[in-house]
């Protein structure tokens, strides 16, 4: 296969994430969500502008031109991404004990795509299919700080408090984003669940382009070491699966 | 001081090769993989270079090395394990194949079988297997029947035949400069050959195929000193050769007479351990060797073989254009919530296990103005599931206990709905274990115990966990009106494929 030119992996990561749009997105939502300088992004997006792919609204937003209709519908396929997770997902789960979910952003929920069971001889059940709360999760916590369209799906709605520990205030929410995108990982402690804990990483497409997140979740005694904190090995085993999990999508899965 | 106590394997399947490097605890940390090229030259006839899949391993089994991070010195031992059947011959001094490799799938066979049917039974008592286009000796006659010049050069000594297992290890540990020519006891169970008693090449079926001793390689133990490579990873040992159905028996921890586990792959494949008595039964399924290790006695299986279940699934994406990738056709059958009538027995070359029809040929029944591609879809998908009640039930004839939950592994079970179709089925829990790759990590657990990375096979059963299970949802009579669908479309592909023989 001939080498990729970074360039062209993510103008196009930029034309899947705004055909992922209902609403055109600012420069900062394409830089945020591809993880690039304002320059940087700035200087594809124009260049997508100059051929007629991307256009500007009246506020300077960015969407996709109608020539490029077909994007609109050119999703991952769940179950493509669970075969494509399988291995590395099984892996995660093996190496740290733990239960191991990959999910992803789709009609406005986020669904498990892929489900293994934690090395516990307890009575466990396949999620696979069901919706997660993005609020209160670390699968979600990703999403929401990469995904513009998750992100959009909890403003104006009352978030649900499962916990004591439920971070249900917006702004409480979003500031913890940034720390997010900085470290590439989240982490939550009994917001959905009490006493359960979960690290998730982001799974990107050639370009970038965050299309699911990949946890390890269990009891706050196995996943964190110090009170409050995730273990360190458990987070490189999470960032790791997300890594391998993504080269895979890069090769098997349509590339962006 | 660097961690040792890796173990690797070569998986040299039906589609493509991987190499995959496992930790002391059984984990999966590192896998290449390299798909290869399928030949067609006629209708029925599958063929595959030996020679490129030789030139994958060489690139494969250093990068699956790499990508783990460790250096060569850290892996303990190699275990190879094959596509079996599939047979190749080359030549000694070249080391270059003499013809493209006929694979399992192959049907080429089939006009030379009536030959053999007055022995059939005494084959069968001899080998454990039935008479039919799948296994290597039919192949190897083939073989030479069109191939005459090769007569005099394979009674010299100058070709040498083996399975997949044999080609790689003859190459691994040096080829034309000294490469051990050897196969395992599951290999060599399946060529057809192989005296299921003595473990050893039987004179009698050499002379009803009419080929000479000096092709076969020896025969091994899976789990002994096979050599030492000496390209691409020189000094690595190779500790185990299997071949893949019963590596999967191994990597399942399926170890215990009684224990059944099924593999979804191209084909799909069930497997029962016997313990070290051979079981026969009326022909519906193979006697076959699961595993034996050096010095210790065999043990043995009763093999259920599904020819297509996959393999459907990639047709429907590349003969058919209905699905854009394999995935996708469970997200088309979820659109619907039953098959509509519609039923697909995917009888490509025949159908094997219990039925044992080479002649029966594949349809789509059940047909109206109702049936969407949704409908299609999930009879692709429950047409595996069917296939391996099938299966189940000539098992449950013969075995002393019903099968009463059933291990699933192979590619096809990332296919969720696929997996609650076979428990509603089957009407048994399917389990999944944590490592979907248990063809690799079968041959995995082989060589380490042949290189004591792990003491015995006991030793494994605390790597096995659970990863995913389904219960069954039908109720009887939803299940029993289904299944008689089926057995009436199976019916239908055995008189469809009568009639087009006669008129041939």
């Amino acid at each position: 296969m001939a080498k990729s030119v970074q360039s062209v992996l993510r103008a196009a990561s930029m034309l899947r994430l705004m055909a992922a749009e209902v609403e055109p997105v600012t420069l900062k939502d394409v830089a945020t969500g591809l993880g690039l300088a304002k320059a940087t992004a700035h200087g594809l997006l124009q260049t997508l502008v100059e051929v007629g792919f991307v256009r500007q609204d009246e506020a300077g937003r960015y969407l996709i031109s109608a020539d490029l209709p077909e994007l609109h519908s050119d999703q991952l396929d769940l179950n493509e991404l669970r075969s494509i997770g399988l291995n590395w997902t099984d892996a995660l789960a093996a190496r740290t004990g733990e239960s191991a979910r990959l999910a992803a952003f789709r009609d406005g929920a986020m669904v498990v795509a892929h489900h293994v069971f934690r090395s516990r001889p307890t009575r466990q059940r396949l999620q696979i299919g069901s919706a997660l709360p993005v609020h209160a999760t670390a699968l979600g916590r990703v999403l929401l700080a990469f995904d513009p369209g998750a992100a959009r799906s909890i403003q104006g709605r009352e978030l649900e408090r499962f916990t004591s520990r439920t971070i249900t205030d917006r702004t409480r929410l979003m500031a913890g984003l940034p720390a997010v995108r900085e470290q590439g990982w989240s982490f939550t402690l009994g917001e959905d669940e009490p006493g359960l804990a979960a690290i998730a990483a982001p799974v990107r497409d050639r370009g970038g382009y965050v299309i699911a997140a990949v946890e390890v979740h269990g009891s706050a005694d196995d996943v964190c070491e110090r009170r409050d904190q995730p273990r360190a090995e458990h987070v490189a085993e999470v960032v790791r699966a997300a890594r391998r999990i993504s080269a895979l999508v890069g090769r098997e899965g349509r590339s962006p | 001081m660097m961690t040792s106590g890796f173990v690797a394997s070569i998986d040299q399947g039906t589609t493509s090769t991987r190499c995959v490097v496992f930790d002391a605890h059984g984990r999966m940390v590192a896998l290449s993989q390299q798909e290869h090229r399928q030949f067609y030259p006629q209708p029925g006839w599958v063929e595959h270079d030996a020679a490129e899949i030789w030139e994958l391993v060489r690139v494969l089994l250093p990068e699956a090395i790499r990508d783990a991070g460790i250096d060569p010195s850290q892996v303990s031992a190699l275990g190879i394990t094959n596509q079996r059947e599939t047979a190749v011959v080359w030549d000694r001094h070249t080391g270059k194949p003499v013809h493209r490799a006929i694979v399992w799938q192959d049907t080429r066979t089939s006009g030379l079988l009536p030959r053999y049917a007055a022995q059939a039974a005494f084959i069968t008592d001899r080998t454990g297997l039935p008479l039919s286009n799948y296994s290597s000796a039919p192949k190897l006659r083939w073989l030479f029947d069109h191939h005459p010049e090769l007569a005099g050069p394979a009674r010299a000594g100058d070709l040498l035949f083996g399975t997949m297992d044999s080609w790689l290890v003859w190459n691994l540990t040096g080829g034309v400069a000294g490469g051990r020519h050897v196969t395992d006891v599951t290999n060599a169970s399946r060529t057809m050959l192989m005296n299921l008693d003595t473990l050893d090449w039987d004179e009698d079926l050499l002379a009803i195929f009419g080929l000479p001793r000096q092709l076969l390689p020896e025969i091994v133990p899976s789990i002994c000193d096979v050599g030492t490579v000496a390209d691409p990873v020189p000094g690595l040992r190779v500790t185990a050769l299997i071949g893949d159905q019963q590596a999967s028996l191994f990597g399942q921890t399926t170890l215990d007479a009684g224990e059944a586990k099924c593999t979804f792959g191209t084909g799909s494949f069930l497997l029962f351990n016997t313990g070290t008595q051979p079981v026969r039964t009326d022909g519906g399924l193979i006697t076959t060797v699961a595993h034996q290790q050096q010095g210790q006695p065999a043990v043995y299986a009763l093999e259920g073989s599904m020819a297509v279940a996959g393999a459907l699934v990639k047709w429907c994406r590349d003969n058919l254009g209905l699905i854009r990738s394999v995935a996708e056709i469970e997200t088309q059958a979820s659109t619907v919530t039953d098959n509509g009538g519609c039923y697909i027995v995917p009888a490509f070359a025949g159908l094997y296990a219990p039925h044992w029809d080479s002649n029966a040929r594949g349809l789509i029944v059940g047909l109206t103005g109702f049936v969407t591609k949704g409908h299609l879809c999930r009879a692709v998908l429950e047409s595996t599931a069917w296939q391996t009640r099938d299966v189940v039930e000539a098992m449950n004839r013969h075995a002393p206990v019903p099968v009463s939950r059933l291990m699933v592994d192979g590619g096809m079970t990332a296919d969720n709905l696929l997996m609650q179709i076979l428990s509603d089925a089957l009407n048994v829990p399917v389990l999944r274990p944590m490592v979907a790759e248990t063809v690799a990590l079968g041959a995995a657990y082989a060589a380490g115990i042949g290189a004591g990375v792990w003491p015995d096979r006991r030793a494994l059963r605390q790597h096995w966990h659970l990863a995913g299970e389904w219960t069954p949802n039908w109720n009887d009579r939803d299940r029993e009106t289904a299944c008689a669908g089926w057995q009436h479309a199976v019916d239908a592909a055995i008189y469809w494929g009568r009639r087009t023989g006669d008129e041939v």
